[in-house]
């Protein structure tokens, strides 16, 4: 099919989401007011296209010849799903295709939550992906950690099922707010099988002094389309501290927007993926400099082989008066296979003069001599191999402070490579 | 037993190795010395299967087997074990880690039980305080950080973990000061018996006062010209390459 044909039948999608939208509207929850403006952004302008500057290397194409159809209300009991989450002593919450389950829940004690709706107030209007999400969303998670609690962690759990040929869309939206010096560990894992999408937006509110430790496990079915965007916004001396790993999904987006509202904020926006076949992953980043003596991070570390595609799109903006600014950005990508490829973007914007901005970019192949001093000491080819790739992870995966999300990051890493634990 | 018979090499278009001819039987060190340029890392390295050299005739073989027909780790799970000139770094992998997935890959291709975790721990950190190595180097990673005699003794404490048939030194002495290179020395010297051989490459005759052979051989222009006793490398000190080199021509 043509480009140009293609284009048609992703209107065609935007098309069938907005004629869901018609039929479900009177039945979905709380205002639809947002929702009804949303549908008329995208009516206007559809679904993301590849001459947006923004979605240049992403293409959504793939998804146009999907019809996606409503989740069925699901009653399975998902037991090969659950089995696949970490296993971590938390409390949890878990979602099947975008529908809270509490009979698979167990919530937690101490932290506010509420299900039962989109949760949160708007954030980032205007984003295509978010507007279809606030057009379409029925349910979420809210979750709030009061002033001075240490809410622990908490397993945020999103399952998708396989409905052999009728794939189903949905867009879960989640909010996290931690209030002045509050604390949380936050471990959001994507599990699923077969065909669907997932695009949910999760907004981050982190107060003055609060902590937020967010580890992510984008685990999706090798054919399902995920899109999660994130907005988090951090007030004075707080920290967002989150790592993504992305092995799973067909076409996936995860992207970011942290805005550091307050003085000697931190982000910590770090990621490790690992992508074959024809897998695509996009990591798209925005951190807003909005204060003085904020400090921001990112390494991002990307596997590519066979035929896959990494995206990493990072931009550092720095407000005028968010003097000593600190942000650094590391983008590193092993590449194993002669046909994957890695895009790369780095972008800064200072409107600062006392600032120090620092980012760089690698691409590289498996060091031959590395190679060969593994396999002359007796390590065979393939374990050799899976030894340095998992080097070239385990220095962003090493940074992980939370032992049991670090344990579960590591379990995912190796049985992707299907390297035993040494 | 390791058998040269030959043997010829190139890099590219360039050759290197113009037949070399030599045996080492076990329980023997033999000491490989030569000018810059003479084609000694070069031999240590097609001995132990590095990529990127073309062996246009000849033989090696190590207890009877065919040495130039097999993968780097076949190598070494025969028991071949080079000692690189410059050992390699490897971020992101620790160095026990590394230590134990050797010997155990060594143990499996044997068809050895594997070794557990205490048990390892236990024997490496004998070897490291025969090689006075703190123990701190076995949780950093391989080789990241170290100094250049560290390396060295890394080098080593993996040859004595290992525990190979053949060892290859490839200039073991460069970058070591006298206290360094009297513990590596000690190191290989601990290795040897009858099941043990070695082929120590150097430029310097100093090594051989610590690991003294029982023959010396003269590398240049990628042919063994002159082989001798000990006694050799002492004229070799006193008198340098060039009369010898001269005298082959």
């Amino acid at each position: 099919m043509s480009a140009a044909l293609k284009t048609k039948a992703l209107d065609a999608t935007a098309q069938a989401f907005l004629s869901r939208y018609e039929g479900l509207r009177a039945r979905l929850p709380g205002s639809l007011t947002a929702r009804d403006e949303a549908a008329a952004r995208l009516r206007e302008a559809g679904l993301p296209q590849p001459r947006e500057e923004a979605w240049r290397f992403t293409h959504l194409r793939p998804m146009a010849d999907i019809q996606f159809v409503e989740p069925l209300t699901p009653v399975e009991d998902c037991a090969r799903l659950l089995a696949r989450l970490p296993e971590i002593d938390a409390p949890r919450l878990v979602f099947v295709e975008g529908r809270y389950r509490p009979d698979l829940s167990t919530p937690p004690d101490g932290i506010a939550v509420r299900v039962g709706g989109p949760a949160g107030e708007a954030v980032l209007t205007g984003e295509k992906m978010v507007d279809l999400n606030t057009m379409l969303s029925e349910d979420g998670a809210e979750i709030v950690v009061a002033d001075g609690v240490d809410g622990g962690t908490l397993v945020l759990a999103s399952l998708a099922l396989d409905r052999d040929g009728r794939p189903g869309a949905f867009h879960p939206r989640h909010a996290v707010t931690l209030g002045r010096g509050a604390k949380l560990t936050l471990i959001d894992v994507a599990v699923g099988e077969g065909v669907y999408l997932s695009n949910t937006v999760l907004a981050i509110r982190a107060g003055e002094a609060a902590h937020l430790t967010h580890l992510r496990m984008q685990l999706e079915s090798s054919r399902a389309f995920s899109f999660a965007t994130i907005a988090a916004d951090i007030a004075e001396g707080g920290e967002y501290d989150s790592f993504t790993l992305t092995i799973g999904a067909r076409l996936s987006r995860n992207e970011v927007h942290a805005t550091l509202a307050g003085p000697n904020a931190i982000a910590h926006l770090n990621a490790a993926r690992m992508l074959r076949g024809q897998q695509h992953g996009d990591f798209t980043t925005i951190i807003r400099h909005a204060a003085p003596h904020c400090a921001s991070r990112q390494t991002v570390k990307t596997v590519l082989d066979n035929a896959a595609r990494g995206v990493f799109q990072g931009k550092i903006e720095v407000a005028r008066g968010a003097q000593k600014t600190d942000g650094y950005q590391m983008n590193q990508a092993l590449l194993l296979s002669r046909d994957c490829e890695m895009s790369s973007k780095p972008q800064l914007e200072i409107y600062a003069d006392d600032v120090k901005c620092s980012h760089g970019a690698t691409v590289g192949e498996i060091d031959a001599e590395q190679l060969f001093y593994l396999r002359s000491r007796g390590i065979p080819h393939e374990e050799a191999r899976a030894i340095l790739i998992r080097a070239f992870l385990a220095e962003a995966i090493e940074g992980i402070s939370h032992e049991a999300g670090r344990v579960a990051m590591e379990r995912c890493v190796d049985a992707w490579w299907g390297v035993k634990p040494v | 037993m390791l058998e040269i018979k030959g043997l010829t090499a190139a890099i590219g278009d360039k050759q290197i190795l113009n037949g070399v001819d030599l045996v080492v039987p076990p329980g023997e060190v033999h000491a490989i010395m030569g000018p810059n340029g003479a084609g000694k890392s070069t031999l240590s390295y097609i001995l132990s299967g590095r990529p990127g050299y073309e062996v246009t005739g000849g033989e090696a073989s190590f207890d009877g087997k065919d040495l130039l027909e097999l993968e780097p780790e076949e190598r070494a799970a025969l028991g071949v074990f080079l000692a690189f000139q410059y050992p390699v770094e490897l971020p992101g992998v620790g160095n026990a880690n590394f230590l134990r997935t050797a010997l155990n890959a060594l143990r499996r291709a044997r068809g050895e039980a594997e070794m557990d975790a205490p048990s390892f721990l236990k024997l490496a950190r004998a070897e490291m305080k025969r090689l006075s190595m703190p123990d701190d180097m076995l949780k950093r990673n391989v080789n990241v950080g170290f100094s250049g005699g560290e390396k060295k003794r890394n080098e080593v404490l993996q040859m004595a973990i290992l525990k190979p048939k053949l060892a290859i030194l490839d200039e073991t002495d460069s970058g070591l000061d006298i206290d360094a290179l009297r513990i590596v020395a000690e190191g290989v010297n601990a290795q040897r018996g009858p099941d043990f051989s070695a082929l120590v490459i150097t430029h310097y005759q100093r090594l051989l006062d610590y690991i003294v052979p029982d023959r010396v051989h003269v590398l240049s222009a990628g042919r063994i010209i002159r082989s001798g006793g000990p006694e050799l490398a002492k004229e070799l000190e006193a008198n340098g390459y060039a009369g010898i080199v001269a005298e082959a021509a």
